[in-house]
């Protein structure tokens, strides 16, 4: 081989330097850490010591083990509740404004813009913000309902259990509006004119179009906005953080499993150490096993036979 | 049509409700970052009646403000630089040749959008403190390369892929080699895809909390959103200089997006929708 064909097989050989760091980096600090919380989760841990193997003691301790197996419970019930409430609020009221966008009132491009601006706001800023403005004596809510005369309505909603978890999932959705919007809009845009054309000659009325026809088409959507709504309900917890602290108050009542993932592992309620690794890998994997599962249902509903006309 | 006239007043009427609702907590942000304390907490839901800076003045001579405003500026940039770039390399790689292994390449960091990281903390905890990079803000700037990688990857592939072949053959013809057909014939091309991959994580990584919230300590490493914790902790009866740090920290969002308002709606739901 000359020296010429060799450095042209060096130069052919470069190419394959092309998506080494990106595959170094993603696999470092993206593949490697899922795995190691698979493994770490086996493991007996004394502090930051890597003990012997116990199987699957870890995950028997938080299902069985006092506080742990109350507080996990607890904590999946409120990612549910906090699922299904920004399910019906958030893409409800985000279907709603998307229908109207499409419907093409004047200045749509401002509505637009006017629901999709809170997106932009760190989610522990939306927090801090929003708890200033619930605050019970100073804040603008009360004060607001005291000046049309709904005294009786106004109440510390962060401090009350009964209402707090409720607040924040409401704070969210005010987030997340505009998000879930764009992508039902966008799925709207993609329905067919002349499909909808025929349905009016028909005589078909405004509420049977929308539920027979618009929805059916546009499905994708749906499931996009449900599986980013799930995903994002089971890992909340900036917003908690922000408004609730670390504890989940008032009386664990906001407490999520992202949260309560985060004491364990980091806030010293994993016993004894103020770093759990073994139980705190253990919760990870469940809740991994949880998010994993139910977006691969959500997935393959979408791939499945689409809907035809 | 008077239903049709009934459904159209309804439909306004929701929609200068909601935008309202949308818009005013930030519009009090704003004006409460305005007025001196004593205003805020007697009248506040009144306008200021005169504009006052010196909230701002206090956060920025009382706390390391000036410094978490730096810290996120390197951050972000020096992230969305390196997403850039390694993702636009290995697009390359994985739409322009067809190497037997690319299926499974791209297969393999599309994985990535589907991984909820966070719950891969434990571990990345423990490989910071093994580099010794806790408290380090490359370790931030690591992580946030690493979460851009998967999506930026599936967006800048599918835009290599929509450009024609001819294009890059007839440069080769010319003698170009495959860096030089990548760096001078097709990264042009790409403006637009690299707006949006940019855009995306520049929002992500500005205003991310969980991260440096453990990876972090040291208040003078510290970036704009784990320093309002500092900030919340500290001035938690001066609600005017909170809002002027909540203010503070939103405002270079608001303005990109008011230049950019259509590439940032667009860039943010390319992902979902694709």
């Amino acid at each position: 081989m000359d020296n010429h064909t060799k450095l042209i097989k060096w130069q052919k050989g470069i190419v394959h330097l092309f998506p080494l760091p990106a595959l170094v980096i993603y696999t470092i600090f993206i593949v490697y850490p899922i795995l190691a919380a698979f493994s770490y989760s086996l493991y007996d841990w004394k502090g930051l010591r890597k003990g012997a193997f116990i199987g699957v003691d870890n995950f028997i301790a938080l299902f069985t083990k006092e506080p742990f197996n109350h507080l996990f419970w607890n904590a999946l019930w409120n990612n549910v509740y906090y699922f299904v409430l920004e399910m019906i609020v958030q893409n409800g009221i985000a279907f709603i404004l998307a229908y109207i966008i499409y419907s093409k009132i004047k200045g749509f491009a401002f509505f637009k813009i006017a629901f999709f601006i809170p997106r932009l706001l760190s989610v522990i800023v939306v927090g801090f913000l929003w708890k200033l403005i619930l605050n019970p004596n100073n804040g603008v809510l009360n004060t607001l309902l005291k000046n049309v005369g709904l005294e009786s309505w106004a109440r510390p909603w962060l401090g009350d259990p009964d209402t707090a978890l409720t607040t924040i999932i409401l704070v969210n959705s005010w987030f997340g509006i505009g998000f879930s919007m764009l992508i039902f809009l966008a799925g709207l845009q993609s329905v067919s004119q002349e499909i909808i054309e025929a349905a009016r000659i028909d005589g078909a009325t405004r509420l049977r179009l929308i539920i027979n026809i618009i929805i059916p088409m546009m499905k994708q959507s749906f499931i996009i906005v449900t599986v980013y709504t799930f995903i994002h309900a089971f890992e909340a917890f900036e917003l908690v953080y922000a408004m609730e602290g670390s504890q989940g108050e008032p009386y664990y009542s906001t407490d999520t499993l992202a949260i309560f993932f985060y004491r364990i592992a980091f806030g010293g309620a994993g016993g004894g150490d103020s770093v759990a690794i073994g139980l705190g890998s253990a919760l990870a994997v469940v809740l991994f096993f949880i998010i994993a599962s139910l977006s691969a249902v959500f997935l393959y509903a979408v791939n499945r036979k689409k809907v035809q006309y | 049509m008077r239903s049709g006239i009934r459904v159209r007043v309804g439909q306004y009427m929701t929609a200068y409700v909601l935008a309202f609702v949308s818009l005013y907590p930030i519009f009090l942000m704003l004006s409460s970052s305005l007025k001196t304390n004593i205003q805020i907490l007697q009248n506040p839901l009144g306008l200021p009646t005169h504009i006052s800076f010196e909230a701002y003045g206090k956060l920025l001579d009382q706390l390391p403000y000036l410094k978490y405003m730096m810290n996120s500026i390197l951050v972000s940039t020096i992230s969305v630089l390196l997403i850039l770039v390694l993702g636009s390399l290995a697009s390359f790689y994985i739409a322009r040749y067809a190497f037997k292994w690319n299926p499974a390449l791209f297969f393999y960091f599309l994985l990535g959008m589907m991984i909820p990281i966070k719950l891969g903390i434990v571990p990345l905890f423990l490989l910071m403190k093994q580099l010794d990079l806790l408290n380090s803000l490359w370790s931030l700037m690591f992580v946030y390369t690493a979460i851009g990688i998967p999506l930026s990857i599936l967006i800048l592939t599918g835009f290599f892929k929509t450009m024609p072949k001819e294009l890059e053959e007839a440069a080769r013809i010319d003698g170009c080699q495959d860096i030089r057909v990548f760096w001078h014939i097709l990264l042009p091309l790409m403006r637009p895809a690299l707006g949006t991959v940019m855009i995306i994580n520049l929002i992500t990584v500005w205003n991310e909390f969980f991260f440096p919230l453990i990876f972090i300590q040291d208040e003078v490493k510290k970036t704009i959103p784990v320093g309002m914790l500092t900030l919340f902790g500290q001035y938690s009866t001066d609600w005017s200089v909170l809002f002027a740090g909540l203010t503070l920290s939103s405002l270079p969002m608001l303005v990109i997006f008011f230049i950019a308002s259509k590439q940032f709606m667009e860039g943010l739901t390319a992902g979902a929708v694709k």
